[in-house]
């Protein structure tokens, strides 16, 4: 047997050390589902301080750090993260390849993602978290209205802001060079796709968002006025930059799902996806648009009508190719033979509940009307109907469809259901009400209202069916924890899969495929089933396998990155001990964490690490011991 | 509801008609519906967006049902065909056998794509057509047609200034019934929105930007206004209100507001006047008919409707104003001044008597 020549590590080491796609994946997983807990803590507190009229749980203060942490975490450290957990966990698998194409960086985003939301959420302890929405509109967020909290947001989101571009840069060169031989375009299975949009869009979008960061860190930090109106800046230049991002962000986080939706539903309907080159051409043609209607969020600044009613077109435009794909999903199931699990439960559910987020936002997209909807219940039923009955619903739907291939185990499928069921009351419990709320007169973001305006009941309903969420989320951990115990025997293809990550054992060997497959055609795998086969055809002979090296440097690097964070944070503050007030008022600390990082660098670029060889020897084993 | 709960699905052997099944599941869904609507659907007793009482919310109500027209036309659509999907092509225990696999259809998909593109003309036509109606500017309309009016949003209370008549007041924006009003916003220290919820749609108020919008009130009424956009703690209790009047009734409270009554001459209040101008009260508060200030002009407080924006006008709310605003409302910009109890109640009986008319 050949020796590795490459250090292996095992436990702890392994998982800081891990360059493997799968490994990351289950990072992702994990961390995302823990701050999900975070920000469902956060959301159970907005909506019992909103029980009753005049409540005061919380008062204003305190609930505008709540709900900008709620939103701020579940949109960067829990949907992302999910995100990118799904996208690592298959799409390597649904083209026949190893890895992705550059998986350091891949370990690299993962760990600054971890870095930055810890020290985001370090805020809570040290003089209070931002406050100024996950929005950070200036001038509130500016020094001269708020304490320090928000520097964390930026400064953090900064950090974890990197990641999520390399992860974009990542799929896009993976998908683009790495298909397996036959794997032409259109023959890519959908949740590849989408993540191919979903990765162009990161690239463009979380660009401007860096710029924004930087210069309000300026602003706060540094005395620069890029969004201070008293020293010459605009408020509105920072909605810019924002929304440049945010709105993009937001199809980020629902075109995974939208690809997701369309494995789950074919799968589970016994039939190919409906209109396979319709929904291609309706999802770039999203990823585009999503890019030209960011204005919709700035309608009541008073930027005039041209401005206003070209915006509101680009925006219902987006409708079409939406709709395009809702019908597609449709007529998949039409005709099938269509199997009720968690995961479908989940996807089918997808259907009407996005739809009736959809449908807000075309509404919402009117400018005149919008000036009425703008900053109200209405808005926020709308946003969580397509987040959480969509991107949300989605990511379930991912979860427990590949929990088989990524541990292994099957989730109780009773609990699930169960867990399905409290999700769904609960979530259309809490949410369609508040859609009459913002009808009725209630703005967002306030943590209080007066009574005898007839908000009273409708408030105390919505908080009942975030109860029921939690219920929800505390029956799905129970079943992560039952399923953990068991042993990992669950089969290959436990659900009559059609794409070829179904092909390879659960979960995979480390280096995935023995030998790459050949692609004959769309939905790879079901075609060699319908051919009479049981496993793909090779498109290579047996020979050595070459993996890419585990390495502590991108945990090193995101620690760096951690320091100068808090370095630059703490660069004012008033420590009691004169030797700490030395050391961060010097910026030493904040220089030290990048001479760490940028150290790593060299290493890195200096070191020449070529990865090592599997012989085939051992791949005639039963795989590969990681 | 014991149908529903007894409801086991289509079993094996159970020859059931498929409609049933469908049907039991609509039923379910439609009493979940009503349940969630509330009784109301108007929340009737508050002018809001769906009860509407000035021209542009009008307007903009006709705009939100239209779309909801629309919109309800779709969503019927989805649901009739992905319910009857789910209940007919449900796999039955037994079943075996793969599916016809279909590629898709061209047809189809014109369809689904033509009539979203018609549907979406349909609302774009008359939202285009309000957009520029509703940013129309008044500005140099003469004021017998127009009364204009200048806000500024400040944290947490609303100032108002009536050019054409040398006001400035805060906090109640007295306006006459059916009177085009063109409001220039103003955002004095970070953005806030100036928000009627029955009479019209929403507008920022951004430091450094001056944006405009106009409203009226069809019928006389108190009507609550609200900040709409995250401004610091006090956010949520940063309410105005509208007091429209008939024409005469307004020009009565102008001509109170510009000649107000001579200063106190109840000896409470005399008292009174002199603890808030020792105590620094009069820095931030003037009390002249057109006096800017760091805080809300008081002037005619006596006739206010509220105190801190949304607490009742009442000597108990006052007192408790005066002695700690930020637990009035949390985040407030007045400082607590330390007063004796004589001292506050000398304040509050000066603060009632600033009245311009009974």
């Amino acid at each position: 047997m050949a020796a590795h020549t490459v250090k292996r590590y095992t436990g702890l080491m392994d998982w800081l050390t891990t360059v493997d796609h799968k490994k990351i994946a289950i990072l992702y997983l994990s961390s995302g589902l823990l701050f999900f807990v975070f920000g469902g803590i956060e959301a159970l507190l907005i909506r019992i301080q909103l029980m009753f009229p005049m409540f005061n749980l919380l008062d204003g203060q305190t609930y505008n750090e709540v709900l900008t942490m709620h939103g701020t975490t579940m949109i960067f450290l829990v949907a992302m993260p999910l995100v990118f957990s799904m996208m690592n966990a298959a799409v390597p698998l649904q083209i026949g390849a190893r890895d992705v194409a550059f998986p350091f960086l891949n370990a690299l985003g993962f760990w600054t993602f971890f870095f930055g939301g810890i020290l985001l959420n370090l805020s809570w302890f040290f003089g209070g978290a931002p406050d100024a929405g996950w929005t950070m509109y200036a001038p509130l967020a500016l020094r001269e209205f708020s304490g320090t909290g928000n520097d964390y947001y930026l400064i953090g989101l900064q950090i974890a802001g990197i990641g999520s571009l390399l992860s974009g840069i990542n799929f896009l060169a993976t998908i683009i060079n790495m298909r397996a031989p036959g794997m032409t375009f259109m023959r890519m299975p959908l949740f590849t796709w989408t993540t191919l949009i979903t990765s162009m869009i990161i690239l463009f979008a979380l660009t401007p968002l860096a710029v924004g960061l930087i210069e309000m860190t300026f602003d706060r930090l540094f005395g620069a006025n890029f969004y201070n109106p008293a020293g010459g800046g605009s408020p509105v230049l920072w909605e810019h930059i924002f929304w440049i991002f945010g709105h993009p962000e937001v199809y980020i986080l629902v075109l995974p799902a939208f690809g997701i939706i369309s494995e789950v539903v074919s799968t589970f309907s016994k039939k190919r996806l409906f209109g396979y080159g319709s929904m291609v051409f309706a999802t770039s043609l999203i990823g585009l648009l999503s890019f030209m209607v960011w204005v919709h969020h700035m309608f009541t600044v008073g930027m005039g009508p041209i401005a206003n009613a070209l915006f509101g077109i680009a925006t219902s435009l987006i409708a079409i190719p939406t709709g395009i794909k809702i019908f597609n999903w449709l007529f998949t199931m039409w005709g099938g033979q269509l199997t009720f699990n968690t995961a479908s439960l989940y996807a089918f559910s997808f259907i009407p509940s996005f739809v009736m987020g959809g449908v807000t936002g075309v509404m919402l997209a009117l400018p005149s009307a919008d000036y009425q909807y703008h900053d109200t219940y209405f808005v926020v039923a709308h946003f969580h109907y397509v987040i959480v009955g969509g991107v949300v619903l989605g990511l379930f739907a991912g979860i427990y469809y590949w929990w088989p291939k990524m541990f292994g185990r099957m989730l109780n499928e009773t609990l699930g259901q169960i867990s399905f069921w409290f999700w769904t009351i609960g979530f259309h419990l809490t949410f369609l009400i508040q859609h009459f709320l913002g009808l009725w007169g209630m703005p967002r973001r306030v943590f209080t209202y007066l009574e005898g305006q007839g908000w009273d009941t409708p408030n105390f309903v919505s908080t009942i069916g975030a109860f029921f969420m939690a219920v929800s989320v505390i029956l799905f951990v129970i079943n992560i924890l039952i399923t953990w115990a068991k042993k990992p025997n669950a089969p290959a293809d436990p659900w009559d899969g059609r794409t070829l990550e179904w092909s390879i054992p659960s979960p995979p060997p480390e280096y995935n495929f023995k030998q790459i497959p050949l692609i004959r055609g769309l939905d790879a795998f079901w075609k060699e089933k319908m051919a009479g086969n049981k496993e793909m055809t090779p498109a290579e002979p047996l020979g050595p396998i070459h993996m890419p090296s585990p390495s502590i440097l991108p945990f090193i690097m995101s620690v760096g990155l951690f320091i100068s964070g808090i370095g630059f944070i703490m660069s004012k503050y008033e420590f009691e001990n004169s030797f700490l007030i030395s050391i961060f008022h010097s910026y030493a600390i904040a220089i030290l964490g990048l001479v760490i990082t940028f150290g790593c660098m060299v290493i890195r670029s200096l070191k020449d690490d070529h990865g090592y060889h599997i012989e085939p020897e051992e791949l005639e084993e039963k795989g590969v011991k990681a | 509801m014991a149908f529903l709960l007894n409801y086991k699905g289509i079993g094996v052997d159970e020859k059931v008609n498929r409609w049933k099944h469908g049907k039991r599941i609509m039923m379910g869904l439609a009493m979940l519906a009503l349940a969630l609507s509330g009784c109301s659907l108007k929340n009737q007793g508050e002018a809001n967006p769906l009860n509407p009482k000035g021209s542009v919310a009008e307007e903009q109500y006709w705009l939100i049902l239209l779309s909801i027209g629309v919109m309800v036309f779709v969503m019927a659509v989805v649901f009739i065909l992905f319910f009857y999907a789910v209940v007919r092509f449900r796999k039955r225990p037994g079943q075996t056998g793969i599916p016809k696999q279909v590629e898709g259809n061209h047809k189809l998909e014109i369809i689904w794509t033509v009539i979203p593109i018609i549907l979406l003309t349909i609302l774009a036509v008359p939202t285009v057509a309000y957009t520029f109606k509703h940013a129309e500017d008044y500005s140099s309309a003469p004021p017998e047609e127009v009364l204009k009016i200048k806000v500024t949003g400040h944290q947490f209370w609303w100032e108002f200034e009536y050019p054409d008549y040398d006001i400035v007041t805060a906090q109640d924006l007295w306006i006459p019934v059916g009177k085009t009003v063109f409001v220039e916003l103003h955002g004095a220290d970070v953005i806030h929105s100036f928000w009627i919820p029955g009479l019209a749609g929403k507008t920022d108020t951004t430091p450094g930007v001056t944006s405009k919008m106009y409203f009226d009130a069809k019928e006389p009424g108190t009507y609550l206004g609200k900040c709409a956009e995250l401004c610091g703690a006090g956010h949520a209790l940063m309410d105005f209100k509208v007091i429209a009047v008939p024409e005469e009734e307004f020009n009565a409270w102008v001509a109170s507001m510009t000649n107000p009554p001579a200063t106190a001459t109840e000896p409470a209040a005399v008292t009174g006047e002199e603890v808030f101008k020792a105590k620094g009260c009069i820095n931030c508060h003037a009390i002249t008919p057109n006096g800017a200030s760091l805080g809300p002009n008081l002037n005619n407080f006596g006739n206010r409707l509220t105190v801190g924006g949304y607490a009742e006008n009442t000597s108990d709310w006052v007192a408790k104003w005066l002695i700690n605003p930020q637990k009035v409302k949390n985040g407030a910009t007045m400082p607590a001044i330390p007063l004796t109890d004589e001292e506050v109640q000398a304040l509050v009986d000066y603060l009632a008597s600033l009245k311009n008319y009974e």
